[in-house]
């Protein structure tokens, strides 16, 4: 089990500069982040653009910014889990906090800051009837074990570079690969549109364009989809797996469920510190509303301050904090 | 002014006037206008959830961008008319267009 006095969910902008406020009141922190990397949606999404509204920086890349704050926060030694996403979150009896991971990472801390920006991203799912009833009984929205697939049938639909690429890479192990997709060009790579194109033509996948998958039949495991046509056509074919890649789109996921007051997919704070309606809980930065709220990162930096004096209470219930500006004191590390 | 018809997910349809010069994206109009909108990621296109199905649209309306197609392309609800209301600035290039809400709501 990790002990930590601050556990931050999310190591995005917000979550990383977090870390520096608590490191000044000698408080430890580990961040954890459904995302294999640290950053956020600024590594994960756009980290070659530029960012023109971070006091001090004219014009910032997104990834420096993210270098930069790791280095801010260097000199306080945080912890990390990547790639790992946050499921659950039990009070203990003294009033601290255990969270734990999907892979079941433990981490016990006083307190919790959810600074999860959009949330997790998870996987989009199509308008497909009876989709949920077949999740993890022939139904896969990505390929972790390609061995899974080997010498099975297997259906997957989508036009992106991932239902491109696993198509292709799956035509070479499995018994029987077919790729459905609504419109008759790939948005994917050039090159990998044309290899399935090649492959289709070779007889070694099928390609049914202009059709989508509108529902699944099965007796305990996925046996058969049905694929309507641009002519409203019904084909059903046998299936062992169907993985649906429709991309990642941003969820509350398991926060949803942890009891904090939310108004449209954002955790309500009051904005003398940050705290949620439930006792050490804090939400920091595009996770958190209140009134006058402005999704900007550096209105999460000014909420990760305000947090962190407040975090103090529960992190050193004996001490009494005075402020104090780096100017005076300086950076000194844990 | 610039006339839009906004028809929600549950079919009610509404005229909306839009002052010009505003400089707004289809997406802010529509927060603004209380429709349920998520816009996730704030209007950088890059979650897809203000999606809008463009039901009349004049001449001028821009065309898709290649980020805007790639990030439609993700939808599985997406269909030739689709387009993010976040990429598409309100000014007289809209006028008299018909959009229908598709995102997801909050």
């Amino acid at each position: 089990m990790i002990t930590t006095d601050i556990c931050i969910i999310g190591a995005g902008p917000v979550g990383l500069f977090a870390v520096f406020e608590a490191g000044l009141l000698k408080m430890r922190c580990h961040l954890i982040d459904a995302l294999p990397q640290v950053g956020g949606q600024l590594s994960e999404i756009y980290p070659q653009k530029p960012i023109y509204d971070i006091p001090g920086f004219p014009a910032i890349n997104a990834q420096d910014l993210v270098n930069n704050l790791l280095d801010q926060i260097n000199p306080f030694h945080p912890t990390f889990t990547l790639g790992e996403r946050v499921e659950k979150l039990e009070r203990q009896e003294d009033g601290s906090y255990l969270v734990t991971s999907n892979e079941n990472t433990e981490i016990h801390c006083q307190v919790v800051v959810i600074a999860a920006g959009l949330g997790s991203f998870e996987p989009r799912k199509p308008a497909v009837e009876r989709l949920e009833d077949f999740e993890g009984k022939g139904v896969a929205y990505m390929v972790k074990n390609p061995e899974l697939f080997r010498d099975k049938r297997i259906v997957l639909a989508g036009g992106g570079d991932s239902a491109l690429d696993w198509t292709l890479f799956l035509s070479e192990i499995a018994k029987e690969v077919t790729l459905i997709h609504r419109g008759e060009t790939f948005r994917g790579a050039p090159d990998s549109a044309e290899k399935v194109f090649a492959k289709a033509e070779q007889g070694q996948i099928n390609l049914i364009l202009n059709a989508n998958v509108s529902a699944l039949n099965g007796n305990g495991h996925l046996k058969e989809i049905a694929v309507v046509q641009k002519d409203k056509s019904v084909t059903n074919l046998d299936v062992d797996y169907f993985i649906p890649l429709f991309g990642l789109t941003p969820k509350l996921g398991p926060i949803a469920d942890w009891n904090l007051a939310i108004d449209k997919s954002a955790i309500e704070v009051n904005t003398k510190d940050f705290m949620t309606n439930v006792e050490r809980i804090y939400a920091i930065g595009d996770i958190n509303t209140y009134p006058g709220k402005l999704k900007l990162i550096l209105c999460g930096f000014h909420e990760a301050a305000l947090m962190a004096q407040s975090a103090f209470k529960y992190v050193f219930p004996e001490q009494k904090l005075s402020f104090k500006y780096t100017t005076v004191n300086g950076i000194h590390a844990l | 002014m610039i006339n839009l018809t906004i028809i929600d997910r549950d079919g009610s349809r509404q005229d909306l006037e839009i002052p010009e010069g505003i400089n707004l994206s289809l997406m802010e109009v529509l927060k603004a206008s209380e429709y349920d909108i998520l816009a996730t990621c704030g209007g950088m296109g890059i979650c897809a959830t203000c999606h809008v199905e463009v039901l009349e649209a004049p001449e001028t309306l821009p065309p898709v961008n290649d980020t805007e197609l790639d990030m439609l392309d993700t939808l599985p609800e997406a269909g030739p008319n689709s387009r993010l209301s976040c990429q598409l600035r309100v000014n007289e290039t809209l006028e008299g267009a018909i959009f229908k809400i598709m995102g997801e709501s909050n």
